[in-house]
């Protein structure tokens, strides 16, 4: 419909600048033998169940019913990691890691609050707070005011616009893919069509469009898409960058990632599905971060959190609803690995009935990486970063110091 | 607090969406919201956006100096500030405007009267256009606004008119040029009788002629970049533009010709069709136009009251959402009820994606404004990408039910507002808002 050489005329070069926000003029500062660390935000709640299976717990089989897992051995069979839990066939591009000690996973973690809220779950999450109130910082912002000297910039936000949990007094910059449009996510659309079956104009135009992307993907393969997008794909080639951000002498120390797709109500599927294909486009990115650090991978801790798990049984839709305790992802060429850290509380008593419990808040984690690894203050994390979490003591022992 | 439906109404069809404040601000007396603007001009744009003649001239200059690359370079680099400057403060209009009535009249006639920059020359001042020969006269009378649009040097260049001379001229017998119908032609066809306006090819000719000599003046005459009538190039003699005979008259001739058309019944019935289509439905009730096109005629075409015409109409008020919005109608209403305006090359980008970059109208029609011309199965998901692009980068997502409330009131239906609650997240929530049937209609 548009001339298309006329208009690259006019926005030429308006790409480059658009593309990284903030950046040609940041200058970041070191941190303490040039340590990196990044948070990974999983939002929609991630099935902790499903990405790290308790395959021998007592309880594991019954209670999780048509979503449990195969045993290692079997088709699409699991990876042990030790005697009580295995991890998703889907992850295994992360497997490697766990062999070299540079995995861990603390299950059953939570954050600070009861809540079964997204919109709320997320707040809090990136607040690090305990409960809903008028603060609008995030806490690694707070972190950044006490490990930041001077007006260097460490921080950056990868992917978009700054999230909450980077928000806040210390300015961070942010980067994000070149282009325009980017394609939509299927949770998106998965939520969108239901709205638009009905509407006789927007309706069969969206199912049409929809047909015509699985087909030309399905004969063009949907790599073109790559970085594009909203969806599982798009993850890897975004931690990508921000894995060379990060490994560039002059470049951010800390930078927080996001990735959505967790809302498994419908479909969730169990080795194959749904959940199948967001972890491992979870776990591509993850693959693609450690490689592209290079060198600086060895100083790097890499932690990924969500808002809250997911029911233990299944519902009626094939899938699972909001629950309590999820599993925390903690990786890195400086992470004391190879084994699952915290309490496993077990299937036998749930949560109401139908969540695994908390047995390790999340925001001690945190704490336990900004002290050893990043060398923030105690009392800081106790009273500005987590504030009032003086009784939450660090998590020790996380990293190789 | 409970909101009046007319007052949603009033927000997304006579403006483009409501803001948080927005439906309690209009109030009981929707209709009075709409009229009392009317009374009010369309307030000017910031004053740092530069004129047409100075735009004009940069460009001359810049092909005075052929083979200067660096000079060349350094006019796209203006140029492209200047674009972007021109569609930030347009979007802004739009989304922040406290009489978004007027906007949205601006956005409806300069699509009328429709400068594209696929035709290159223009492209310094396409924008400035709307700023210059559009906006002062919205509610004003269309004779001004047409007698506006024809002396810009946009319109003038766009149609070929600034180069158009009179076989018969001065110039013309010199040089051996001629006559350029293209502006004779739209002017009839398009922006005044419409095509079923009773015309013939020989009036297409005779106004052409008429407007022999209206063109810009370049750098070595008195106000370079501005509108110049050129007596040496204008064809001398009478002509008969639809029946009536125009004794030569020089520039007097396209004055007296423009303010015929401007007051043709023909006219009133094509701008009220056009009217009707824009602000009640693809297929307006036949009624609704005829209503309209008399107080056209009655007012000798006072826009101000043909406006207020169209906003009394009953289906105006009964059939909510019946217009799919555009691609820039959305980004304009996202805009405003988030309070988000995406930086320029965003937004820029964004509505190319679209394919509704703004004065880059595919043709001296304009943009369509069906819902058949904008809903085609890529155009939809084009949609749902956009909705989740820019919900992703809104800098401080705020509480999406609250969101939803502030500017639907009531009116979304349960199952939009469950499935934002449900949402796993406060950007894909906001996203749905956008994307929703509710949303992408007005």
């Amino acid at each position: 419909m548009i001339g298309r050489r006329d208009i690259l005329k006019l926005t030429a070069g308006s790409a480059a600048a658009f593309s990284v926000l903030g950046l040609p003029n940041a200058v970041f500062a070191a941190l303490p033998g040039d340590r990196r660390f990044v948070v990974v935000l999983l939002r929609g709640a991630l099935d902790g169940l499903a990405a790290v299976p308790p395959l021998a717990d007592a309880q594991y089989q019954e209670k999780r019913g048509a979503l449990a897992l195969p045993a290692p051995g079997e088709a699409d069979g699991c990876l042990a990691l030790d005697k009580t839990f295995a991890l998703h066939p889907a992850l295994a591009p992360i497997f490697p890691y766990w062999q070299k000690g540079e995995l861990l996973f603390i299950h059953a973690s939570g954050n600070g609050y009861r809540t079964r809220s997204h919109f709320d779950g997320q707040d809090l999450m990136e607040s690090g707070l305990s409960a809903k109130t008028g603060m609008s910082d995030g806490w690694l912002n707070r972190a950044l005011g006490d490990l930041q000297r001077g007006n260097r910039r460490l921080g950056l936000a990868v992917g978009g616009a700054v999230p909450l949990i980077l928000r806040g007094k210390i300015e961070v910059a942010s980067w994000e893919p070149p282009g325009g449009l980017r394609d939509a996510s299927p949770d998106f659309i998965a939520a969108l069509e239901p709205l638009y079956r009905q509407d006789r104009l927007l309706g069969p135009a969206l199912a049409e469009g929809l047909k015509a992307q699985h087909f030309s993907e399905s004969v063009l393969g949907d790599d073109m898409q790559g970085g594009r997008g909203f969806g599982p794909k798009n993850f890897a080639p975004l931690a990508e960058a921000a894995g060379k951000l990060l490994a560039a002498p002059d470049g951010p120390r800390i930078a927080v990632l996001e990735m959505g797709g967790w809302d498994t109500h419908v479909n969730q599927g169990a080795a194959q599905g749904r959940l199948a294909q967001n972890l491992a486009g979870y776990a591509d990115g993850l693959d693609a971060f450690a490689k592209s650090m290079g060198e600086a991978w060895r100083q790097t801790v890499v932690v990924a959190v969500t808002e809250f798990g997911r029911t233990v049984a299944v519902n009626g839709n094939d899938g699972t609803d909001h629950g309590t305790a999820s599993v925390l992802l903690v990786m890195g060429g400086a992470v004391k690995g190879g084994r699952i850290a915290g309490d496993w509380p077990g299937l036998a008593r749930l949560q109401d009935d139908r969540d695994l419990r908390v047995a390790t808040d999340s925001r001690s984690v945190m704490k336990g990486v900004l002290r050893d690894h990043l060398g923030a203050d105690g009392a800081m994390l106790d009273r500005k970063v987590f504030p009032d979490t003086g009784g939450l003591r660090p998590f020790a022992g996380l990293v190789r110091v | 607090m409970p909101v009046n439906s007319a007052a949603l109404i009033a927000a997304t069809r006579l403006g483009f969406a409501a803001r948080a404040g927005d439906l309690e601000a209009i109030g009981r007396d929707p209709r009075g919201w709409a009229l009392a603007q009317l009374r009010r001009g369309a307030a000017p744009l910031p004053s740092n956006l530069p004129s047409s003649a100075s735009m004009v001239v940069a460009e001359l200059e810049m092909r005075r100096n052929k083979g200067d690359v660096e000079a060349k370079q350094a006019f796209n680099e203006r140029v492209k500030a200047v674009y972007f400057a021109e569609i930030s403060a347009r979007m802004d209009a739009a989304s922040q405007s406290e009489t978004p009535l007027q906007e949205r009249l601006c956005h409806f006639w300069s699509n009328h009267f429709t400068v594209s920059i696929l035709r290159p020359a223009i492209r310094g001042y396409a924008a400035a256009f709307e700023r210059e020969a559009i906006r002062p006269h919205v509610t004003g009378r269309f004779h001004d606004m047409l007698l506006a649009v024809v002396r810009h040097p946009a319109m003038l260049v766009y149609l070929d008119n600034a180069f158009s001379i009179g076989p018969d001229s001065m110039i013309g017998v010199r040089r051996d040029k001629g006559l350029n119908e293209n502006l004779g032609r739209e002017l009839l066809e398009l922006h005044t009788l419409g095509v079923d306006g009773g015309y013939t090819q020989a009036d297409v000719e005779a106004l052409a002629r008429i407007l022999t000599g209206w063109s810009v003046a370049t750098l070595k005459e008195p106000n370079p970049g501005s509108f110049r009538f050129r007596p040496a190039a204008h064809e001398p003699g009478a002509k008969v533009l639809l029946g009536r005979t125009y004794a030569e008259n020089g520039e007097g001739e396209g004055q007296a010709a423009l303010q015929a058309l401007a007051t043709h019944p023909a006219t009133a019935h094509h701008i009220a069709f056009k009217l009707a289509r824009y602000f009640i439905a693809d297929e307006p009730p036949k009624d609704s136009v005829l209503r309209i096109a008399q107080v056209y005629r009655d007012s000798g075409g006072d826009l101000g009251r043909v406006t207020a015409a169209v906003v009394t109409e009953e289906a105006l008020w009964r059939t909510p959402f019946a217009k799919l919005r555009t691609p820039q109608d959305m980004v304009a209403a996202a805009a405003r009820v988030t309070g988000f305006t995406p930086p320029p090359p965003m937004l820029v980008n964004s509505l190319r994606m679209l394919d509704q970059m703004p004065f880059f109208a595919p043709s001296p029609a304009g943009w369509p404004d069906t819902a058949a011309d904008w809903i085609s199965p890529e155009a939809v998901l084009r949609r749902a990408d956009w909705c989740q692009t820019f919900a992703s980068r809104l800098p401080e997502p705020p509480d999406p039910v609250a969101l939803a409330e502030a500017s639907f009131g009531e009116a979304l239906p349960d199952e939009t507002v469950q499935a934002i609650r449900r949402a796993p997240s406060r950007r894909i929530a906001i996203a749905l808002l956008l994307a929703s049937p509710s949303f992408q209609r007005r």
